[in-house]
């Protein structure tokens, strides 16, 4: 007898994934078509970053994905010199949190942003983004 | 409601590396504070074992924690929130006593670091973030700190040499305390000198001098009923209010990031049940794994406005002699960070000033004491506030 297919496509997100098996794997497919999404929930409206399967404001589960478009502000970033296991070849890296209003977006600063143009406030854009090891995740680069 | 009082207390000397295994470490502080209570293990009646187990190979630790301690057949209860887990511990032990189903209780706290190596377990400290949507961009503790300490700095125009100062404090009592792990002393220069260990980035702005050190070490509380506490301890200290909070551990969900609201959140709490204000602490412990976590916890304890810290530390307003001395036993930063331990061992200091038995760092007369300890990034606030004199 077959086993079922596992859909354990979150594993393809970030240098090293901690965790594969979610209900937003969704999230991975959008990011092989450079797009990074963030949910609504279809009854109450509120929007979610990271993406949530679940609203807990009205306890519905009908979601949909919309674009994290536009441009959000620089809250804060920090340069790592060093990292946990299985990030040393991506060291050193700027990890930053970007405020769009509604929501905030955690990642990464694209590596061509140099350090000394970034500033807390400044307007920046999240895009999709493919790693050296084929892994996928999503960068902030200027706006 | 009744009054729940701290009769005795014990921490083991903080270490790089403990010659012995968890339970022995445990031992260290458990035998300590049973000797300080001048009780033996007939007279507790329940044990709350605090740690935060993915630094265990051992699994449910508790059990044989307590069973080394001869806590046997009395109850365990284990607790964990991460770096405050022994704070946790004694709210759990507190509730524990007021619902009148136990009359004395130990609280371990332990944690060896060692037990694994500091690579997987500078991992395991990413894996305290978000693991989904955070851990796969290659994040650590001082990281986060860091990116508090760079909106810190921005929004209130503090320096750097601020957060050093906070540092060369700590150093100034880490040299007095024989339990602590890093007993040399610190100087401003030492972050700017080229070369210099303290000076060496790890997250910008934050440097080797603005992070505390993984430790081995345990901690142990033991707290008793009103009357329990009245017939067995001369120089009871009492818990007058405890408060703790919780705030997102994804930085996406947190509305700044220049204050911890967890501990704003129970620092009101405890204010408020121990009918005090912040103007009444004579002695504080405050959580500073980072050097921004000692200035942000000014703030939020109400020691200063928002943006005041500054001119605390440069005032030298929380040296010993200050207006309100803070970490006079020198803190996370140069005792060491034995995560499930450090609580109690925030505690102890306070039991000891209130006692005025802390020796070269005693606090002239301190009546009220307060002890703020949290767990994670920010993400568990615990607040406890202590005192000579029981609650009216
Ligand atoms: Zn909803």
């Amino acid at each position: 007898m077959a086993k079922p297919d596992i859909d354990d496509r979150f594993k393809k997100f970030g240098t090293v994934s901690f965790t594969s098996i979610t209900k937003t794997n969704d999230f991975i497919d959008y990011l092989e078509k450079d797009q990074v999404m963030a949910t609504k929930c279809k009854d109450c409206g509120e929007t979610f970053f990271p993406p949530r399967a679940d609203c807990y404001k009205c306890l519905s589960s009908n979601i949909e994905w919309v674009e994290v478009k536009g441009k959000g502000k620089l809250v804060s970033f920090s340069k790592l010199q060093y990292g946990p296991i299985g990030f040393e070849e991506d060291l050193p890296y700027s990890i930053a949190l970007l405020n769009y209003g509604d929501y905030q977006v955690f990642g990464r600063i694209a590596k061509d942003v140099s350090e000394a143009d970034i500033k807390i406030g400044m307007e920046m854009k999240t895009v999709a983004n493919k790693l050296p090891n084929g892994q996928l995740n999503y960068v902030f680069t200027k706006a | 409601m009744g009054n729940v009082a701290i009769i005795g207390v014990g921490q083991s000397t903080f270490s790089r590396q403990y010659p012995g295994s968890i339970r022995e470490l445990a031992f260290d502080a458990f035998s300590e504070a049973m000797k300080d209570a001048q009780i033996t293990t007939k007279d507790i009646d329940g044990s709350v074992i605090c740690s935060s187990p993915e630094y265990d190979k051992q699994r449910s630790p508790s059990s044989l924690v307590a069973e080394y301690l001869g806590l046997i057949p009395i109850p365990t209860f284990y607790v964990e929130t991460l770096c405050s887990s022994s704070s946790t511990g004694l709210k759990l032990a507190y509730s524990l006593i007021e619902s009148g189903l136990h009359d004395m209780i130990a609280i371990v706290g332990v944690q060896k670091m060692s037990e694994i190596s500091s690579k997987e377990s500078q991992e395991r400290m990413g894996r305290g973030a978000d693991i989904q949507w955070e851990s796969p961009f290659g994040t650590m503790m001082p990281a986060y700190y860091a990116m508090h300490a760079q909106a810190y700095l921005d929004k209130y125009d503090a320096e750097l040499d601020d957060l050093a100062k906070v540092r060369v404090k700590s150093a100034t009592y880490g040299q007095l305390n024989e339990k602590a792990y890093y007993r040399k002393p610190v100087a401003l220069e030492d972050f700017t000198t080229e070369g210099s260990k303290m000076a060496d980035p790890v997250s910008s702005p934050l440097r080797v001098g603005d992070c505390c050190a993984n430790a081995d070490g345990s901690s142990c509380v033991i707290v008793a009923s009103e009357e329990k506490a009245k017939s067995f301890c001369k120089k009871p200290i009492w818990v007058l209010g405890i408060g703790a909070g919780l705030a997102s551990v994804n930085m996406t969900g947190r509305e700044s990031l220049t204050s911890l609201s967890a501990a704003e959140v129970a620092a009101e709490q405890a204010y408020k049940m121990a009918g005090v204000g912040p103007k009444d602490i004579d002695v504080a412990e405050v959580h500073d794994c980072f050097t921004i976590a000692e200035v942000m916890a000014y703030e939020n304890l109400g020691f200063a406005e928002k943006g005041g810290a500054k001119e605390l530390i440069r005032g030298k307003e929380t040296y010993k002699e200050g207006s309100i001395p803070v970490n006079v036993d020198g803190g996370l930063l140069s005792k060491g960070h034995p995560i499930g331990a450090t609580g109690g061992s925030q505690i102890r200091t306070i039991v000891l000033q209130l006692r005025d038995e802390a020796g070269q760092m005693q606090v002239k007369d301190p009546q009220i004491g307060l002890v703020h300890n949290i767990g994670g990034v920010g993400v568990y606030g615990n607040v406890t506030i202590l005192g000579r004199e029981q609650r009216g």
